[in-house]
């Protein structure tokens, strides 16, 4: 049994060796062509990879990566010590969960109201309108948001007929999750219905005909035809969406927030940049980064693992 | 009888549905379009009548081009936007090199190490070095405060790179088989079959790219230093977000009393210039935007 094993590897080696050889023999151009990507590869994502090791040293410039000390998790301690702690990892998660529970759920609500709709050319217009917020930049975007919640703007005029009158939306620490929330499902709704309705329209018409036969109404049709249609869709984006969790877009919270309200705006990432970037602490803010990659990286396995588990549907 | 009762019940109750959803998509598209409206109106306004002005704005308030004349005197504003062009061409001429070449090779059958770039290539979508690291690394290829800081790290998007993958491993392979028979090189073969036969899938991606590049101001922002190669928007970061109109409105044109005010309406002429070039082209290019999601969701 042993020998049968030992027999068989020895011949798989050889055939490796073989099948190695006329592999590169045949496709030595293609590995030429993708050389440049894969260096492009190596030097811009692997190479700061092995830069987050400074998360377990004390970095020094003078140093390099390799040589300075280490320090083993005492960056990682300091970050969990730290005060601030507890209000970044609670302004995550608050912010990040409320975008998913009311963010996640929006496109595909859109989708399946644009799916019902019966004049084909008024649909596509309004298709084409909602996915127009999604192609003006982050920074107009923020300064519209900007403009319109401080004294004298449109919502702030809106939000001031039964609120108090006193500062911007922007400087009360309470409107910013709602701020961040709403201005995001403007910006993304009509963009990300795209993928669930070409989801919807994959679906076989003949079973819509065959819930009709069965006197489905509507809404049963819904729920039982559409919905198990487009549900490998909704998985494959929920498991996406988890792996970034923690990853709340802080390019946009850079752009909105103000110290006023670091108290509910300050998340992972913020402080990530502002440590790192303005107070030049870098093996302790890639600590917190490398913290947040990793958290993220775990989220999206075990999300796809469950998923895989209970729906046969995953990433890979 | 109660059977055509209850159809009848049906139809109603859907007819109603459907009254609803269409309002539902009137206010949709109301909500979706004002704000940029609302820009173009103000730009256009009297700074003075604007600023006493509440509710919606419909139309502009004393159409007036003062707004537009301040910023044409700015020359900040047109370095902006040469510095977003350079990144623009430059940028995009080698995204497209850069996808091309990866998703040719990773399209082909038979290639052995195939799997393993592939993992190489995806992994880096789900994890990353983080925001410090990747700054620090930048700082030691002495890219600092050049544009090629803004390009290079941005050459090659993996989930534009998948997109143009799955468009050509769409391309049968008999076409390719032949020309190899016939002596082609791969190189030939990617520039003479496999890219005239994926245009669509291409046009595509250099959309998405060029869309990316126009809008982008964080990578800017973290590697330039010197104003003078600032891209477009950074400018409306400072004008925008910092409240920073001191440096496009000079008291001495508008009268001091006024400064604050043009301030504003220069705020909304500064969006729409940066904005118009989108909104020039979208309704031509935006069924093809929507085609690449598509595309796309075909999983890696």
């Amino acid at each position: 049994m042993l020998k049968l094993s030992n027999g068989a590897a020895a011949d798989d080696k050889l055939s490796f060796k073989n099948r190695l050889k006329s592999d590169i023999r045949r496709n030595y151009p293609l590995y030429i062509l993708i050389l440049p990507v894969l260096a492009y590869y190596l030097i811009f994502c692997y190479k700061p990879m092995y830069g987050a090791l400074i998360a377990f040293k004390e970095y020094r410039p003078d140093l390099g990566v390799f040589g300075s000390p280490w320090v083993g998790f005492y960056q990682f301690k300091r970050f969990f010590a730290n005060p601030d702690f507890v209000r970044i990892l609670r302004n995550t998660l608050t912010i990040s969960i409320s975008s998913i529970v009311f963010g996640f759920p929006a496109p595909i609500i859109l989708a399946l109201l644009f799916n019902e709709l019966k004049m084909p050319k008024f649909k596509s217009v309004a298709q084409t309108i909602s996915y127009l917020p999604h192609f003006i930049s982050l920074v107009v975007v923020c300064g519209l948001v900007k403009t319109f919640v401080s004294q004298g703007g449109i919502i702030y005029q809106l939000v001031t007929l039964i609120g108090d009158k006193k500062v911007g939306l922007l400087s009360r620490p309470e409107c910013f999750v709602p701020i961040y929330v709403l201005s995001d499902i403007w910006q993304q709704i009509g963009w990300s219905s795209i993928i669930y309705i070409a989801a919807l329209s994959a679906i076989d018409q003949e079973l819509y005909e065959a819930a009709r036969i069965d006197g489905a109404n509507k809404w049963k049709r819904v729920i039982h035809v559409t919905l198990p249609g487009i549900a490998p869709t909704i998985i494959i984006m929920f498991i996406l969406r988890m792996g970034s969790l923690l990853s709340v877009g802080y390019e946009k919270i850079i752009l909105l927030y103000n110290p006023l309200i670091y108290e509910t705006s300050d998340v992972i990432l913020s402080y990530n940049y502002r440590v790192g970037l303005e107070q030049q602490d870098w093996s302790y803010s890639s600590a917190v980064g490398l913290l947040n990659s990793a958290i993220n990286f775990l989220m999206i396995i075990v999300m796809n693992k469950l998923s895989a588990t209970f729906s046969d549907t995953s990433l890979w | 009888m109660k059977k055509t009762n209850n159809a009848i019940k049906i139809s109603k109750g859907e007819r109603i549905f459907d009254v609803f959803n269409f309002l539902f998509m009137i206010c949709m598209m109301i909500v979706m379009f004002y704000p940029m409206w609302h820009v173009v109106c103000a730009s256009f306004s009297d700074a003075r009548l604007l600023s006493a002005h509440t509710g919606l704005l419909l139309w502009p308030k004393n159409f007036s081009l003062t707004a537009y004349k301040l910023m044409a005197k700015n020359p900040m504003i047109l370095n902006g936007y040469g510095n977003t062009l350079y990144i623009l061409v430059f940028g995009l001429a080698l995204n497209m090199v850069m996808t091309c070449l990866a998703a040719y090779v990773l399209s082909r059958k038979n290639v052995m190490f195939n799997k393993v770039l592939t993992v190489i290539i995806v992994f880096t979508m789900y994890f990353s070095g983080g925001l410090i690291p990747t700054y620090l690394n930048i700082i030691q290829l002495g890219l600092e405060n050049t544009l090629w800081a803004v390009i290079l790290p941005g050459a090659i998007s993996t989930y534009n790179m998948i997109v143009m993958r799955t468009g050509f491993a769409a391309v049968p392979d008999s076409l390719e088989e032949a020309a190899k028979i016939d002596g082609a090189s791969s190189i030939r073969v990617l520039w003479q079959i496999i890219i005239p036969l994926s245009k669509a899938t291409i046009a595509v991606v250099c959309l998405y790219y060029a869309v990316a590049h126009w809008n982008s101001w964080f990578n800017a922002m973290l590697y330039l230093t010197d104003r003078a190669k600032f891209p477009l928007q950074l400018i409306l970061r400072e004008i925008l977000i910092d409240n920073d109109t001191a440096s496009m409105v000079n008291a001495m044109d508008v009268g001091v009393g006024d400064a604050s005010f043009v301030g504003e309406t220069v705020k909304y002429a500064v969006i729409i210039v940066s904005v118009v070039p989108i909104l020039c082209v979208y309704p031509f290019i935006q069924r093809y935007f929507t085609k690449g999601v598509m595309v796309g969701a075909v999983k890696g």
